[in-house]
């Protein structure tokens, strides 16, 4: 049956802030539909509304012109929705059956249970052990277990939240797949992305969605891609192009200098006895930017923290100078701490340290020229620092971190949650340094085309091992990298 | 070997009888934990059912003094579920504050109704009832089987908490709350009243505790007759590894460690009685310095 | 089915004229003339500001110490027993003395330091290990009152009254008010000083306000920073049972403490964990025990109902905060949209 999922001039503030105004979507049963837009434009908003997660202030939905009243995801579930979350909602200390089944009433008979994710497993090719522990899949069943969990409720209209975003190329392509086919046998499905390319090439219809407002929705391949970017970045948003990321060729930087970090035969193995990199060597000298590619768990977590001295080898050596800068992941959980003023958290970074009294007037100078040289905006440098937005509190840790550490600067995802332009101050921040000798620099992001677009070298973490690849002819040529990220030769 | 069955008999009796409390209190406990929600606040439940207890079994007799408690132990944590669900207050001080209200208000009012001596209160305890043919059993029979009701009602309470965990949709929600309620959420089970209804569940089981404690065992009401045995039922749970059975285990420990005590006790031994006393407290502190990398613990437990 | 109601003797007023006899003998009990402010408000006070900062920096850095309890007592069970050991030889008073805040800051940071082995090497829940250990603590000083501790005639299970070079001066001539207190003023000013102005200080905050960060933007090492503050916070506790003994009771026994430990939890949150407001919230306690004492002598209202004025003061201050904090984060929104 086709169906078709209408919703109309939703609004939503968040207190005083508005997440979205006035957006509408159409999907079309039998479709694949991409909901585009920057960070913050309020893709997932949208959907949480429809998904009855999140109550619209304004606004209808309605399924096959029928409005819908959700009071909460029961409702959208029992009316054939069902949403694969960006960060998956599974519980990892529950069995696949056990996960398939929550929310529902009554008696659990872990039989029948089982019996359905097995049948579902046959009707769609999503075959996963309904007896396995969650916390022991890979991420890559995980997700077809979010989707099983969808279809066990007879989903209709599946959404997906950025579902590429954890997986490798061949899960992405295999994934992709099997939407085409669920949206040909009459199902309907949302793809919130960010990735302008794969949605053009999957979808069928487009809706942007730019600070809260449809500002482009289009069926059947109408569109022009640059009509979409144009859409994407706004008005005023010209001067950057593409997806962000400047596509030149690495810039030609200074003769590097001498080695500052090395990594000698280390090996680490974690608390569980995970053996996590095994015999990794490299170096990286004055003036280069390394890049490192990896999938999650690959390895490229702990030798981020091995060069930039957050975690120590268990075998072999490490020589790094004192302090490394540090941009972990997740800032406001490693990098900062959010109720402190930002003066507090220019403190932070040297309080293991620091002996004695605190000069505060001395950082109070210290913190102001960071804000004044990264241009980070918000009330001042003596309020709370979850006063600020997403992107400044990201370039006050950039310019934190080059401040306190002069030689060498480890990056983790540094972009990662931040709207275009301020991405790009980020990178700016992190690879356009400056000092003699000149700092050695660590880049890592999940998005391939940045640590590209940013690296002087490239090297890819796999099962643990760390290979340095050598650039191809070809700048725009990402076969060698993919190749190695999934671990053929 | 007659020697043997004087000494035990007794020792296993009251094991039996002091663990009855410590499993009614941790169990409710087990409940709210499973669900996230750590009630340090569950002290002041049980010395609320204590004072329901007699309050309410003075007025109606035994059974409406059960009633009075379990009703007064979920006022309690009803305060406690409306400050750390609704609130979103932190739940270890809400439950220190909620402790230190339940110990304070039923002192209060003990004495604002009976006086600052009126200790001498006493309500009539309920009797044990041997089962036929079970309580013949040697040793353990006259220990589990030779028991009041109260105790004879944990043999089904506990199975059946086994049982509805295992088996039914909402033992399902109550687990998935405790481990990722956004998961739950997103789901459609409604987490603030899973985790409303395990806290008040776990006051219903304070309450029930401190009844026993008073109509069962002691009594009458004294200040703080509760003794910790709030905090020690949160232990219990952890050294239960956050399942009933494991959970009834650890309170039959405990029990064996509180009947030690009055065990030694009389055999006035050199070591001073005050060891005894605190036996419990350390054990609690042992055992759990010796469960070190729990990892069974409800993941989002605490926040 | 009630066996006796002959003792009961019901305070409950029964119109507006008695109640406003139990109000008026709570403010003259703590604040009507000289005698309440110096010798019954302020000497309540001691204690609860000693106690009120040990949770107060415990809190701030994260470290849940309900414990407070057993290390005041276990603090005066050591200062008891040095003024037990050098009262009445021919050494100075003020040397006596301050070996005994001595041995009460070294007794209660030992037994807090209990609950910091036990959660570095053992991951045990401070809350936990915390309240296990000041049921501890009861009954250890249950056994020293009735063992190596108790008065020579054996008769009382409280210790022999310490002698005149081991009791703590008195700040003021005819008043109670004790050396303590100006112990606690000093520690309170000094810990505002270190958490505001010294690497130490804010090392304890960060650790408190943002553990991971600490750890990984700061390189703090947290298991020590934690194991310092454990360590202060048991010896503020320790002094604080010191000078009881040595200021108000002259000798150890088991009620010494009316629950300080637990009040103290009450006197830090209504601070808000400000060492410096720490002194005006110990003040306000001490006043409401000090009226208390005084509404039971003379209206006959038991003075348990503190603990329950400390139970709503506490379940207030969270939900003062929870509004607070509801009102900042829409205060947040509103900047977050301006830039």
């Amino acid at each position: 049956m086709t169906r078709r999922l209408e919703l109309r001039g939703v609004h939503k503030r968040f207190g005083a802030t508005a997440a979205l105004e006035d957006a509408r979507c159409t999907v079309r049963g039998g479709t694949v539909h991409a909901l585009l837009g920057e960070n913050g434009a309020g893709k997932t908003t949208l959907m949480r509304i429809a998904f009855g997660m999140v109550a619209p202030d304004a606004g209808s939905i309605s399924l096959d012109g029928r409005t819908l009243h959700l009071r909460s995801s029961a409702d959208a579930i029992a009316a054939g929705l069902g949403m694969v979350h960006q960060h998956f909602m599974l519980v990892p200390a529950m069995t696949v059956a056990e996960n398939v089944s929550l929310g529902a009433r009554g008696p659990f008979d872990l039989r029948h249970a089982s019996a359905r994710v097995r049948a579902i497993g046959h009707e769609t090719g999503l075959a996963i052990d309904p007896r396995a522990l969650v916390r022991d899949l890979s991420v890559g069943a995980q997700q077809r277990l979010e989707i099983v969990k969808a279809l066990a409720h007879d989903a209709r209209i599946l959404i997906l939240d950025e579902p590429t975003a954890v997986l490798t190329p061949a899960e992405s392509h295999e994934l992709y797949t099997w939407l085409r086919r669920f949206a040909a046998d009459g199902g309907a499905v949302v793809l919130i992305t960010h990735k302008l390319r794969e949605a053009l090439d999957v979808a069928d219809d487009v809706t942007v969605l730019h600070r809260g407002r449809t500002v482009l929705e289009d069926t059947e391949h109408r569109f022009v891609e640059h009509d979409v970017i144009a859409a994407l970045v706004g008005e005023d948003g010209a001067e950057v192009a593409g997806e962000g990321i400047e596509r030149t060729a690495p810039r030609m930087r200074p003769t590097p200098g001498d080695p500052v970090l090395a990594l000698e035969n280390a090996s680490y193995t974690d608390a569980k006895g995970v053996r996590r990199l095994r015999d990794v060597s490299l170096s990286v000298r004055s003036g280069e930017v390394l890049g490192v590619l990896g999938v999650e768990g690959a390895g490229q977590h702990e030798l981020l923290r091995l060069l930039a001295g957050r975690l120590e080898p268990t075998s072999g050596s490490v020589v790094r100078p004192e302090r490394v800068g540090f941009i972990p992941e997740d800032r406001l959980r490693d990098a900062l701490i959010p109720s402190m003023s930002l003066v507090e958290n220019f403190a932070l970074a040297d309080a293991g340290t620091r002996r004695g009294r605190l000069d505060w007037a001395a950082m109070r100078v210290r913190t102001q020229s960071i804000v004044d040289d990264l241009e980070v905006r918000g009330p001042g440098i003596d309020v709370r620092i979850d006063a600020l937005s997403g992107g400044n509190q990201q370039k006050f840790v950039v310019g934190r971190e080059r401040s306190i550490a002069a030689r060498a600067l480890v990056a983790e995802n540094p972009t990662r949650g931040l709207d275009i332009r301020a991405a790009a101050r980020v990178r700016a921040g992190i690879s356009d340094l400056h000092g003699d000798p000149l700092p050695a620099v660590v880049f890592h992001s999940s998005d391939m085309d940045e640590v590209l677009a940013v690296a002087t070298r490239v090297v890819v973490c796999f099962g643990g091992r760390v290979t340095e690849i050598a650039r191809p002819a070809d700048p725009n040529d990402r076969e060698p990298y993919t190749r190695a990220l999934m671990g053929a030769q | 070997m007659e020697m043997l069955a004087v000494a035990l008999v007794p020792f296993l009796e009251a094991t039996i009888r002091t663990a009855t409390p410590l499993a009614f209190a941790a169990l409710g406990e087990l409940v709210a934990e499973r669900a996230g929600v750590i009630n340090i606040g569950l002290e002041g439940a049980i010395v609320a059912g204590c004072f329901g207890a007699l309050i309410s079994a003075g007025a109606g007799g035994v059974g409406a003094g059960f009633v009075g408690a379990a009703f007064a132990g979920m006022l309690m944590t009803a305060l406690f579920a409306f400050f750390v669900v609704t609130l979103r207050t932190d739940q270890i001080i809400t439950g220190t504050a909620l402790t230190l209200l339940g110990l304070g208000l039923t002192g209060t009012l003990y004495r604002a109704a009976f006086g600052a001596l009126g200790a001498t209160l006493t309500v009539p305890t309920i009797a044990p009832v041997p089962l036929p043919i079970l309580s013949q059993m040697p040793f353990i029979g006259p220990a589990l089987f030779n028991q009041p009701l109260s105790t004879y009602a944990l043999y089904f309470i506990i199975p059946a908490m086994v049982w509805w965990m295992r088996n039914t949709h909402a033992g399902l929600a109550l687990r998935a709350t405790g481990e990722h309620a956004e998961a739950a959420r997103a789901a459609g089970i409604p987490t603030d009243r899973v985790r409303w209804l395990a806290i008040l569940f776990s006051g219903l089981m304070g309450g029930l505790s401190g009844a026993t404690l008073v109509l069962a065992q002691v009594g009458s009401f004294n200040e703080g007759m509760s003794a910790g045995r709030g905090f020690i039922a949160i232990a219990v749970v952890v050294l239960g590894r956050w399942t009933p059975l494991g959970t009834a285990g650890a309170a039959l420990l405990f029990g064996a460690a509180f009947a030690l005590q009055y065990a030694f006790q009389a055999l006035d031994w050199a070591v001073p009685y005050q060891a005894f006393l605190a036996l419990p407290y350390v054990l609690t502190l042992v055992l759990l310095a010796s469960m070190r990398g729990r990892t069974s613990a409800p993941a989002e437990l605490g926040r | 089915m009630i066996a006796s109601r002959t003792h009961a003797r019901s305070w409950v007023p029964n119109d507006a004229a008695e109640l406003m006899d139990a109000l008026v003998a709570l403010w003259e009990g703590a604040f009507g003339s000289a005698y309440a402010v110096w010798s019954a408000t302020l000497v309540r006070a001691t204690p609860l500001v000693l106690v009120g900062l040990a949770v107060a920096i415990a809190f701030r850095a994260g470290v849940l110490n309900i414990g407070a309890e057993g290390q005041l007592l276990v603090g005066a069970a050591g200062a008891t027993a040095v003024a037990l050991a050098l009262g009445g030889t021919a050494l100075p008073m003020p040397v006596v003395v301050t070996m005994m805040v001595i041995a009460g800051a070294v007794a209660g940071a030992a037994w807090a330091g209990i609950a910091a082995l036990l959660r570095h090497r053992f991951g045990v829940l401070e809350v936990i290990s915390t309240i296990m250990l000041n049921f501890v603590a009861i009954h250890l000083v249950s056994w020293l009152v009735r063992g190596p501790l108790q008065e020579p005639t054996l008769a009382y299970p409280q210790s022999e009254t310490i002698a005149d070079n081991a009791r703590w001066p008195f700040l003021i001539p005819g008043q109670r008010l004790h050396l303590g207190f100006a112990i606690g003023l000093v520690l309170a000013l000094l810990t505002w000083w270190v958490t505001a102005r010294t690497a130490a200080g804010f090392r304890a905050r960060a650790v408190g306000d943002g553990m991971r960060a600490a750890v990984s933007a700061g390189r703090v090492d947290a298991a020590r920073t934690v194991t310092w503050v454990f360590l202060v916070s048991g010896a503020c506790a320790g002094i604080a049972g010191a000078a009881e003994v040595g200021g108000v009771t002259w000798a150890l026994y088991e009620g010494i403490s009316p629950g300080y430990g637990y009040t103290a939890i009450a006197v830090a949150l209504l601070a808000r964990l400000d060492a410096r407001w720490v002194i005006v919230s110990a003040v306000f306690f001490g006043a409401l025990e000090a009226g208390a004492a005084a509404m039971q002598r003379n209206a006959g209202v038991p003075s348990v109902a503190v603990q329950v004025i400390v139970g709503v003061v506490v379940l207030a201050v969270l939900a003062g905060a929870r509004l607070h904090e509801a009102a900042r984060v829409r205060r947040r929104t509103v900047h977050a949209e301006g830039l």
